[in-house]
């Protein structure tokens, strides 16, 4: 393709992201659909989410030095942007209010959590 | 003593109206529509919205970015730096393909004795290349999609209205600046930000007013802009940005970005003329990377660049962004936009609109771009010194080529080089790289090599080639 796009391509299944291991970069979807899947030993694979340009994820390596809690693929072809760990907490340092579109998605899944734990919570009851 | 366009309007305010916080009503003029206005708008209406705050903006841009050519030109080579790409992003603002014409992978520089393909570090298009305005004349029938028509796009659907107006004049009506436009219309505002850039009318009518503006430091630049096919000059320039390091006296320095079906050309130089671009454009190296006798130029230009800073960018209900006010050094200056944007906006939502508040939260961003253009100079004075002597050009191209071509290897020269040109890292921050013993030995070594006759070497060079 000539015209312009930015990041990375990912050809409908590629691993972005694989659970269990380290990171050191958050992403963001510049276009296609991206699938979050978590695997445990009691249900395996178990989707999560699907994310769409402009959103990102993996933001968690940036905050904190636990392994990667998901995976991520692509969902179809998917174009995704890097964001270097590093280049981020430098230019949250400088610009603290860079931090508020992050915590407001971060935020926002809590919120997502709490309900889906307290509609569980209802269907168990 | 001079007196600016800011203290001017410091007068217009006087002591009993000390209230300088922006309220619910509060109304908030930005001239000029391009980045920096876009920015300041954006964030402003943002922040506002976060703290249930109603204002009210206006963005007076005369020019409309739909139309090809001057008349929606902004006068920019048109690249989006890697940190910028990147805070974009985590801002939320992803630039849309139609927007990007073409995304970055690599930058090739180009010299007498060799060229040097750098790779972008993670392998991923980080950098766009894109047009300002709806592209150059010819390009309309091209699908372009203008930049700063994106931006612009973005702060009407937060609730910024578009006077398609020129400011014919500015004055104090009721302790407040008063814009006067059109044909004897006005409005009155809260807080004026200024962002019309150093190539527009309004920074020569407001020093007309007030006899005491002082611009800050301009040069000329030139950018051209060939006209082909999108597939030929993929086929010619591929996904890289080229840049040249050319001993020609008055050259500073020159890039070829390929835009989908056009190239831009944008070149800097001392006393830059005719015959300077002329003399560009026929070298050799530039001939072989990009023969511009086989492609016509559609659309060319003469910008003034910012190279220096107001000493206050701001005064009580007045504040400068973008090129009107404080850039970077050559590089990123749509970064620049970005960053004093924010910071003005974030003054004005949180803290006020009065000069005490603008130095306060506004002025520490202005500082920090300030002090890194001064190590800047240092950099691009230190370029100059190196790109005028063969045996200096020789070493760093060495030292690139061996550190593309031997994975693993730091790419102390590779990094410097890439920095350089994308101006995607602080100028301090490069000078701290060359401090690194790693790239002063490798530096030694490859100068060392350099002084070794070119026969010697012809095998190696063929090698990393």
């Amino acid at each position: 393709m000539v015209g312009g796009a930015l990041g990375k391509v990912y050809a409908d299944g590629e691993e972005i992201i694989r659970q269990g291991e380290s990171g050191d970069a958050m992403y963001v979807v510049q276009g296609g659909r991206v699938e979050v899947l978590q695997n445990s030993a009691n249900v395996g694979e178990q989707h999560l989410a699907f994310l769409q340009a402009g959103d990102f994820f993996g933001e968690m390596a940036v905050f904190e030095k636990e392994v990667r809690s998901a995976t991520v693929r692509a969902n179809g072809e998917a174009r995704v942007l890097r964001i270097d760990k590093k280049a981020l907490l430098t230019r949250i340092r400088e610009d603290p209010l860079l931090a508020v579109n992050l915590l407001k998605t971060m935020s926002h899944r809590i919120r997502h959590l709490n309900e889906e734990i307290s509609r569980h919570g209802n269907t168990a009851l | 003593m001079h007196r600016s366009v800011a203290d001017s309007f410091s007068d217009f305010v006087e002591d009993e109206n000390k209230d300088f916080t922006l309220k619910d009503g509060s109304r908030i003029a930005v001239v000029g529509g391009g980045p920096a206005g876009s920015f300041f708008a954006y964030f402003l209406l943002k922040m506002a919205q976060a703290i249930d705050l109603d204002i009210g903006v206006d963005i007076f841009e005369p020019r409309s970015f739909k139309y090809c050519g001057p008349a929606g030109c902004n006068h920019c080579g048109g690249v989006v730096s890697e940190s910028l790409v990147q805070t974009l992003a985590a801002e939320g603002i992803v630039l849309p393909r139609g927007v990007v014409q073409r995304g970055v992978e690599s930058y090739v520089v180009h010299m007498d004795v060799g060229d040097v393909s750098i790779e972008s570090p993670v392998q991923e298009r980080r950098i766009a290349a894109l047009y300002r305005g709806n592209g150059p004349r010819e390009g309309c029938d091209a699908t372009l999609e203008s930049f700063d028509g994106y931006l612009q796009d973005m702060v009407v659907g937060l609730g910024a209205n578009i006077v398609p107006e020129l400011i014919t004049g500015a004055e104090t009506r009721d302790k407040r600046p008063f814009l006067k436009y059109g044909d004897g219309k006005g409005g009155q505002y809260d807080l004026v930000a200024m962002a019309a850039g150093v190539n527009s009318n309004i920074i020569n009518m407001l020093n007309d007013l007030t006899g005491d503006y002082q611009p800050p430091k301009t040069t000329r630049g030139y950018i051209c802009e060939f006209h082909s096919t999108p597939e030929e000059i993929l086929r010619i320039l591929g996904r890289a940005v080229h840049v040249f390091l050319l001993d020609i006296p008055r050259f500073e320095f020159a890039a070829i970005i390929p835009k989908g079906p056009f190239v831009t050309v944008v070149m800097v130089g001392d006393d830059l003329d005719q015959e300077l671009v002329h003399t560009f454009l026929n070298d050799p190296v530039v001939r072989r990377t990009f023969p511009t006798n086989e492609t016509p130029c559609v659309c060319s230009c003469s910008p003034l660049i910012n190279l220096g800073a107001r000493k206050r960018p701001y005064g009580d209900r007045v504040v400068m962004v973008g090129d009107s006010g404080i850039t970077r050094l050559y590089k990123d200056g749509i970064g620049a936009a970005f960053r004093t944007g924010k910071a003005a906006a974030t003054s004005a939502i949180f803290h006020g609109v009065s000069a005490k508040d603008f130095e306060k939260h506004y002025w520490p961003t202005c500082k920090r771009i300030v002090n890194d253009n001064r190590v800047g100079k240092v950099m691009f004075a230190t370029n100059t010194i190196m790109k005028n002597s063969r045996i200096t050009r020789k070493a760093m191209l060495r030292m690139a080529q061996k550190e593309q071509l031997k994975k693993g290897a730091r790419p102390h020269m590779s990094t410097l080089l890439w920095n350089m040109f994308t101006g995607s890292a602080p100028y301090v921050e490069m000078f701290r790289g060359t401090l690194r013993p790693g790239f002063i030995y490798n530096l030694l070594l490859s100068l060392g090599s350099a002084l070794v006759p070119d026969r010697q070497h012809t095998r190696t060079e063929k090698k990393v080639a």
